[in-house]
């Protein structure tokens, strides 16, 4: 794996001005991806994970906009790229997976004109060799009997079957980077686990970079090799998976794992995080995390709270990390990770 | 188990495959539109070995004759044959009716898919030309055009098409708003498609169902203008026959001669109803699964 990140984004911020207000949906966040690597981004509901997503392919919903930083992909900055340069990069050299593979896919389609679609627009295949590619990339992904269902359409098919479609069609011009938004919330679990398993083996195979949007932190842990956790549209924790599940240094962090239910303990009640996400039209001063946060102290309400550097590759956004090193001492979150 | 599950629900769906082709003829109203419609536009196309009658030769000597085994249905005022005169009528009539619904459907579609896809400028601007045109009754402004530009077949044509549009625009921009916040569109542009290739490959296939719904009534309303104009005089000229030119010429002899009037307006109103029959089937047949 090379030195340079294959996808760098550095203080990004996305803004959507509304009737109301305007909406900081991504304050400031950065990680990065090398090469082949696999990051997870978590968070709640609403704190600018898909918006970050949707940021770096260009296609933020009106009128949201980027209004600064940078996204590096690949030497490209395509925070500032134009239209037909985003255009180029989109599809070709990040494929996307979508969360709800039924809604995804165009419904009046074939599911194999839908994988041969990129390769035709993107690589200038032939009709007859795009449709070899997409035969061959759906015995990859593993749907059996391709010739048949490449003349299926989207609602003939199983959501199992669909999100292989999906993969399908993100791998379908050998991109280096694939995006996933929550691909797997949608399914039941068994078929999860087929489609994360089917994930992490196609990044092993094609060498590609995963970016997972997730809340689900089980999804993490089993596929990534990274996680970077967003709480109101700012980064506050990065590093790798088994660090940041063993050794949280961010209440946040600590907040969600503590609140994921565990078979093996038997408990009265859920850990959960008090209060809720602070509003982004109007966010806090300070700390944004510190109404909700047991550990906040004066100094938490004032000033600004970048990512601070605590090893390679490891950061949090907390300034009194060493209260949750600490607690996590006295009270191990992780027993079975 | 993913397999077994997907190997059940093609099977189960199997009933659904080409749901038109396999469908069609279990739904009674497109069935029984097809067989109206059907009739009579095979009628008008094989006139000429139906009936040896000329549409245009006047019999003076015969004038206003009853039925007979001659004239299926008589003669009217100047000795022509009402029988083939309704047959070549509706080859125009149909013919024009059919070809004036092509050109608002195309220019129609394509303004409101720009409308509804692009929004902004391009709907403001669309939209509120939609809005003039809607302000001004349908048949008010197809007379006063066809009146302007003279009567005929081509001033139909221009007439129908610059009213016509107006609704295809509408239905297909209502169903693009809707469409274009679906997912597989953001999927066709994350996917790096120009809009062209997203509009006509994923967005039209997915909305212009109703459009054709709308289409096969609208014939409907092009016939009965076509006749209105043919009644009024604007329509297709004499000596060439034409329903609405026929129910005007027969009316000063409805209390002897009733049939000159009232057999050109009853196939008009029956083909219009066949054409109903087919929208109406269209649009169960049509409606997504």
């Amino acid at each position: 794996m090379s030195d340079t990140p294959i996808l760098d984004v550095r203080d990004l911020r996305v803004e959507i001005p509304l009737t109301r207000g305007t909406v900081h949906a991504v304050q400031g966040a950065s990680f990065t991806v090398e090469a082949g690597q696999a990051l997870g981004l978590v968070g709640e509901s609403g704190c600018g994970k898909s918006m970050t997503l949707r940021a770096i392919l260009g296609l933020l919903p009106h009128p949201g906009q980027i209004t600064g930083g940078e996204i590096r992909f690949e030497g490209d900055d395509l925070a500032n790229a134009d239209p037909k340069r985003l255009r180029d990069v989109r599809g070709a050299r990040i494929g996307i997976i979508f969360q709800e593979p039924m809604t995804a896919l165009n419904p009046v389609m074939r599911v194999g004109d839908q994988i041969a679609e990129g390769p035709r627009v993107h690589l200038g295949n032939s009709r007859s060799a795009a449709r070899k590619t997409a035969l061959e990339l759906m015995r990859k992904v593993g749907i059996p009997d391709p010739a048949r269902r490449a003349r299926a359409y989207p609602h003939e098919l199983s959501g199992g079957m669909r999100q292989r479609v999906m993969i399908a069609i993100a791998l379908s011009c050998e991109p280096r980077l694939i995006l996933c938004d929550e691909p797997t919330t949608a399914l039941d679990v068994t078929i999860q686990d087929q489609i994360l398993k089917l994930l992490s083996a196609m990044r092993r195979d094609l060498g590609v970079s995963v970016v997972f949007v997730t809340h689900d932190l089980a999804v993490v842990a089993e596929t990534c090799e990274r996680i970077a956790v967003m709480y109101a549209g700012q980064v506050v924790e990065t590093g790798t998976v088994d660090e940041v599940f063993r050794a949280p240094r961010h209440p946040y962090t600590l907040g969600l794992l503590r609140s994921v239910p565990r078979f093996d303990v038997v408990r009265q009640t859920l850990d959960s995080i008090p209060g809720q996400p602070p509003d982004l039209v109007a966010p806090p001063t300070g700390c944004p995390f510190q109404p909700r946060c047991g550990f906040a102290r004066e100094d938490c309400l004032e000033g600004d709270f970048p990512l601070r550097r605590l090893g390679p590759g490891r950061a949090t956004a907390c300034i009194h990390d060493d209260d949750c090193a600490q607690d996590v001492s006295a009270n191990p979150v992780i027993a079975s990770v | 188990m993913a397999i077994a599950v997907a190997e059940g629900a093609l099977d189960e769906v199997a009933e659904h495959r080409g749901g038109f082709r396999r469908r069609w003829y279990r739904t009674p109203s497109f069935v029984a539109g097809l067989l109206i419609v059907g009739t009579i536009v095979t009628m008008c196309l094989a006139a000429p070995l139906i009936t040896s009658q000329s549409p245009t030769h006047q019999d003076l000597n015969n004038i206003l004759a009853s039925p007979s085994s001659k004239h299926l249905l008589g003669t009217d005022q100047l000795g022509r044959d009402l029988f083939s005169r309704i047959l070549y009528g509706g080859r125009v009539d149909l013919r024009v009716a059919f070809l004036a619904v092509l050109l608002p459907f195309l220019i129609g579609t394509t303004l409101g898919c720009i409308s509804g896809y692009y929004g902004r400028f391009y709907d403001t601007a669309i939209m509120r030309l939609v809005d003039v045109m809607v302000a001004i009754p349908f048949y008010v402004l197809v007379i006063a055009l066809v009146f302007a530009l003279g009567a005929g077949a081509r001033s139909i044509y221009i007439a129908i098409t610059f009213v016509g549009w107006v609704s295809y625009a509408r239905i297909i921009r209502g169903e693009t708003l809707v469409a274009k916040r679906q997912e597989y569109i953001l999927a066709a542009r994350a996917a790096g498609f120009r809009d062209s290739r997203i509009i006509g490959r994923h967005l039209l296939p997915n909305v212009i169902t109703q459009a054709i719904v709308y289409a096969m009534s609208d014939i409907v309303l092009d016939i009965l203008a076509i006749v209105t104009l043919g009644y009024l005089g604007l329509g297709i000229q004499p000596p060439t026959p034409d329903w609405g030119g026929m129910i005007a010429d027969g009316q000063a002899f409805l209390t002897t001669k009733w049939q000159l009037s009232t057999i050109p307006g009853v196939v008009v109103v029956i083909t219009a109803l066949g054409l109903s029959l087919i929208g109406d089937g269209l649009a169960d047949l049509l409606r997504p699964e």
